[in-house]
């Protein structure tokens, strides 16, 4: 499909890039939308600081959280099927194993890991990906359980009913904010990664 | 504020005050909705639109909850049914949800109630309560699922809602099914879910008449649309194929409901 993904050199195709910042949209408005459905009902002590969240009102985020839904669904097919198809996903994200995440883990955390080839991901970054790709699919899943709960059985049953899902979906998106957080710090920690995801080049050293 | 007013009645007056106040009310929470939407809304993440242009983004998620609504229809499965429960799951209390507070809940009489049934039907004729009564009751414990998350499980018992259709001789291929209510609640559904077999219009909860609280003299109840579709205190229902939307729906709640 992209003859970009073939060539060695492109870090970051178009299509990656694309769908990067189109899923990180999609997740801010998801996000702080969700947050504010939350508060309505809150599930656990406490509720989140009305400034942070998105739509000012329930009604409001739930337009919000039920527009972007189909982005952050459709774009993240999108991306799943360009980095299957293409060969991606097994090239850059194969194999990972716990040994060498941890090995990995502990090289980066004594400043030992380099970045010097943007197409080269470390094990943790691997093992962070593909994490976060199954987080997204979980938010997904859950999310259509709590929205459509009797026209998807399968799925209700699956994730143990209504009520469990709204532990699971908030769970999910708990993850997948500390994934952010993370994600956002090592950006700022070697910020020719932000480039490369911009303009899709690879820097040369 | 408390003092009585002599010669004036306190729930008119509250009730003219109400109709004043609120579609003002609702207007500006609404702009004030979009303005705060907005604040974070604008981050960066409308850059193809005029942020200050609030009607363009109400006009956009507005066309995308219609969207949902289609989408919707097109995912019902009149044969799928909600989950029912076991009695010892019924949630006690059963909680109490509106729009105002319990105390404002309305009282019906029994006597002079009448149920009026007017639209595409072929008999237009009120009901009377003992007459729904007489009709093949049936029951449910089912999950009554909130907009705001929450869920509870009850126990309803009354008149399937399509045989009551059929007795009336409404026309099904209709689109709409409308309610109006003693509590100026209004609502409507499509026509698919209130054929479903586990829509009741409900009569009972937990076995005894329906209480005030919850809706008496009756409520449509369809475990298979979250809790702002299930109308209570229906005081007429009538079928159309013109667009009603609903109470809340008008507001920005999706019209479909559905779960």
């Amino acid at each position: 499909m992209s003859q970009s993904t073939a060539l060695p050199k492109a870090s970051h195709p178009r299509w990656l890039r694309l769908t990067h910042w189109l899923n990180a949209l999609a997740v801010l408005v998801m996000v702080t939308s969700g947050w504010r459905i939350y508060n309505a009902s809150p599930l656990y002590e406490f509720s989140f600081p009305t400034s942070i969240t998105l739509g000012g009102w329930l009604g409001g985020a739930l337009q919000w959280h039920f527009a972007a839904m189909w982005f952050l669904a459709i774009n993240g097919v999108v991306y799943l099927a360009f980095n299957l198809f293409s060969g991606r996903l097994k090239r850059r994200f194969f194999p990972v194993s716990p040994k060498g995440v941890l090995h990995d883990l502990w090289a980066a955390l004594r400043g030992r890991l380099g970045h010097a080839d943007l197409s080269h991901y470390n094990q943790v970054q691997r093992f962070a990906y593909l994490f976060v790709m199954l987080d997204i699919t979980l938010l997904v899943v859950s999310g259509l359980v709590l929205w459509k709960s009797v026209q998807f059985p399968l799925l209700r049953q699956l994730l143990g009913g209504y009520d469990t899902a709204r532990h699971v979906h908030f769970i999910a998106m708990a993850l997948l904010v500390g994934f952010v957080a993370v994600h956002l710090l090592m950006v700022a920690l070697v910020p020719k990664t932000l480039l490369a995801m911009i303009v899709g080049r690879k820097e040369h050293a | 504020m408390k003092k009585r007013i002599e010669g004036l009645d306190e729930s008119s007056i509250l009730t003219d005050a109400r109709k004043i106040l609120a579609p003002q009310i609702e207007d500006r929470s609404r702009r004030s909705f979009l303005l705060r939407g907005l604040t974070l809304g604008g981050v960066a993440m409308l850059s193809g639109c005029n942020l200050t242009d609030d009607e363009s983004v109400e006009t956009a998620l507005s066309s995308m909850s219609r969207f949902n609504d289609r989408v919707q229809g097109w995912l019902f499965n009149p044969n799928a049914m909600a989950p029912t429960y076991p009695e010892s799951m019924i949630t006690r209390p059963f909680p109490f949800n509106a729009f105002y507070g319990i105390d404002e809940a309305p009282t019906v009489a029994e006597d002079s109630y009448r149920l009026e049934v007017t639209g595409l039907v072929a008999d237009k004729r009120s009901w009377r309560l003992e007459e729904l009564r007489a009709m093949a009751q049936t029951e449910q414990i089912t999950r009554h699922i909130c907009v705001e998350g929450w869920s509870a499980i009850g126990r309803w018992g009354g008149v399937r809602f399509s045989d009551f259709l059929k007795r009336v001789g409404a026309d099904t291929d209709a689109r709409y099914v409308g309610f109006k209510c003693a509590d100026d609640y209004y609502t409507s559904i499509d026509m698919a879910t209130a054929l479903h077999a586990q829509t009741l219009l409900a009569l009972t909860w937990d076995g005894a008449v329906l209480p005030r609280e919850y809706g008496f003299p009756m409520k449509l109840r369809m475990p298979t649309k979250l809790g702002y579709k299930n109308p209570k205190h229906i005081q007429a229902i009538f079928v159309s194929n013109t667009f009603s939307g609903g109470y809340w729906e008008d507001q920005g709640y999706n019209w479909f409901g559905g779960s």
